[in-house]
């Protein structure tokens, strides 16, 4: 691909982010929280895992969000959490789209034998209830640890992405560019990698970012649970002592409200995002124009 | 037929797959964790029942891998799961049963309810495209759709119970009360369901709301609904029997696919609201170390979702003519 190419593609994502306002709006709170993840102690005023401070205060300039039952500013812990959100949502999503990739588009690819065996896997995996199944697997384990989280996510979250692909793949498989690749003898690494691949490039992304949500959404109800390491700063564990010191009935929701806000925030990024994409792959989809309802209506 | 011949088969292989996924999971993990919980009961407990959770758990080491994995389907099948550790010596089935009509009444009706209002209001947007529900409903539940289903769960308990006091806070009946066949007691069970039945209703709709939507775009394009307009056939009559039903065929696949995900929300709801259903009870089961009770729900809620899937086949073969079809 030469720069030029590059550049095009860009201004293209560029102009694509500006009309569509789904898109604009999650981008801006995904960039937002990407930035408090990597920089947490510009956004901490306070050591977020000290317990000196008066337990239980109101807001207040000095702690905007309250404190804890412990003593803990809320605002500091929401900030120092964002972390460990974003890691778990761009890690597994990146590692379960990689996982949908290889699995959805070597069963269309190859048919046959290798795609019933695939498939069949993938949709056994589907329609196994996960969490009940996480519940089990961390149980087992004792307070999982990051990368055990990460693990059980992957393995649960990557299914949906593989069918999804695998069908998009299949529809792909016997247009006449791709037929006229292999009559010219292209290698199959050649066919998948330049062919196949970037015409699904919308769907694969949407897949991250679906992938990702899941992610988010499932480690913060087992850390809620008290299944991850409550000793980490994290908003899932953050609800986990909120919900243990009973704050809504002591008078402080904002303890356990704020940290689900924050999940809920990164959530809505992750899913505008994703029905921004889904509109890019499927132009049925996109909002009609007053010009075009009008067509409708007819 | 055949389509659900082939639909059974493959519901019974993932039956299967969870079996052994659960028969493995416990020998896989470092250091056994169960054996140390197990062996305060050794002698307490009579030695068929001990066996029983011994092959369930991977721990008896008298007899090699294979034939303990038989034992172990042989009992699961006949519905032998052992005794509870945490209510002990209670048998896990007879624990189970306890809790399973509160959840099979709670989920099972938010989540028919969620499908069928999601599904209606879906199929509506897209009628009207442009229209100011299809301008409002999907960014809105786009947006809904990302919050955590127990966090809405804490905040309508909030809302609702703890500022407005119009709702009980926690439990699936008032404490004081005997359970009794009466309207009092049917009411107050009503009473303390509404909140957790709204949590789940709010998470779960805006994913039906949005696929039946975009089944329906894609639907309503289609020539023989305009042919059917043409014939100047009532709006109402194309929408619900010409585009509606062609539209839903999508949806009931998709009830399949995320029936997973509604459960799984439908546990932290449960837990939430400490409500007495089998979420609840799997999460208790997993802070009191009861390894025979916790798998056992696993399985049983695995059940639960083939079950639903199944049902959901069953629907999509009645109004799916091409399934019916013999190839």
């Amino acid at each position: 691909m030469s720069w030029d190419k590059i550049r095009r593609r860009l201004s293209a994502g560029g102009r694509f982010l500006l009309r569509d306002k789904k898109a604009l709006v999650g981008s801006i709170i995904l960039l937002v929280l990407i930035v408090i993840s990597a920089f947490p102690s510009w956004f901490t005023p306070d050591d977020p895992t000290a317990e000196i401070y008066n337990p239980g205060a109101g807001l207040s300039w000095a702690h905007p969000l309250g404190t804890t039952s412990f003593g803990q500013d809320v605002f500091s812990q929401l900030m120092a959490g964002t972390r460990q959100s974003v890691m778990i949502a761009l890690v597994v999503g990146l590692i379960s789209t990689v996982l949908s990739v290889v699995v959805g588009i070597t069963a269309a690819y190859s048919g046959g034998v290798v795609d019933d065996v695939l498939s069949l896997i993938t949709d056994v995996i589907l329609v196994i209830p996960t969490f009940p199944l996480i519940i089990v697997i961390a149980a087992y384990t004792k307070s999982a640890s990051f990368w055990t989280i990460v693990f059980v996510l992957v393995v649960t979250g990557w299914s949906y992405g593989a069918r999804q692909l695998r069908v998009q793949a299949l529809s792909l498989r016997n247009r006449d560019y791709l037929l006229a690749a292999r009559a010219r003898g292209e290698s199959s690494w050649y066919i998948i990698g330049v062919e196949l691949i970037p015409p699904m490039t919308s769907l694969i992304v949407a897949n991250f970012l679906g992938a990702a949500l899941y992610a988010v959404l499932a480690a913060a109800g087992l850390q809620f649970v008290g299944l991850g390491n409550v000793n980490t700063q994290s908003w899932g564990t953050m609800l986990y002592w909120a919900q243990n010191n009973e704050a809504l009935s002591a008078g402080l929701p904002l303890w356990a409200l704020a940290p689900g806000v924050m999940i809920a925030v990164l959530g809505s990024a992750l899913a505008l995002l994703n029905y921004a994409f889904d509109e890019v792959s499927n132009p049925a989809l996109r909002p009609v124009s007053k010009r075009q309802r009008r067509k409708v209506a007819l | 037929m055949r389509f659900l011949v082939r639909r059974l088969g493959f519901l019974l292989i993932a039956l299967w797959a969870a079996l052994t996924v659960n028969f493995f999971i416990p020998r896989l993990m470092p250091g056994n964790p169960a054996e140390a919980i197990l062996a305060q009961f050794r002698g307490r407990l009579n030695p068929s029942s001990l066996k029983a959770i011994e092959v369930a758990l991977g721990i008896g080491k008298h007899q090699n891998l294979l034939a303990s994995y038989f034992e172990y389907l042989r009992n699961t099948l006949t519905g032998n799961f052992g005794v509870s550790t945490s209510y002990f010596p209670v048998p896990v089935t007879s624990v189970i049963s306890r809790a399973l009509p509160w959840s099979l009444g709670l989920v099972g009706i938010s989540t028919v309810l969620g499908f069928l209002f999601g599904t209606a209001l879906g199929a509506i947007a897209a009628w009207r495209r442009g229209g100011w529900l299809d301008n409002v409903l999907p960014p809105s539940f786009i947006v809904v759709s990302a919050f955590p289903y127990f966090w809405v769960g804490l905040l309508s308990i909030w809302l609702f119970s703890l500022t407005l006091n119009w709702f009980p806070t926690l439990g699936g009946y008032t404490e004081t009360v005997t359970p009794t066949l009466t309207w009092g007691f049917v009411g107050d069970v009503l009473w303390h369901a509404v909140l957790p039945a709204f949590t789940i209703l709010l998470t779960s709709i805006g994913g039906w709301i949005l696929t039946m939507r975009n089944n329906m775009i894609t639907v309503v394009a289609e020539d023989y609904v305009k042919m059917a307009r043409a014939k100047g056939l009532r709006p109402r009559r194309i929408l619900w029997q010409y585009a509606g039903r062609n539209a839903l065929l999508p949806n009931l696949t998709g009830f399949a696919m995320s029936l997973g995900f509604v459960i799984s929300g439908a546990i932290l709801v449960e837990f939430v609201f400490n409500y007495p259903g089998v979420g609840f009870l799997l999460l208790q089961a997993v802070s009191a170390e009861d390894y025979p009770l916790m798998q056992a729900l696993f399985l049983l809620i695995t059940v639960a979702v083939l079950v639903a899937i199944f049902l959901s086949d069953v629907a999509t073969a009645l109004l799916d003519p091409r399934t019916r079809s013999t190839r």
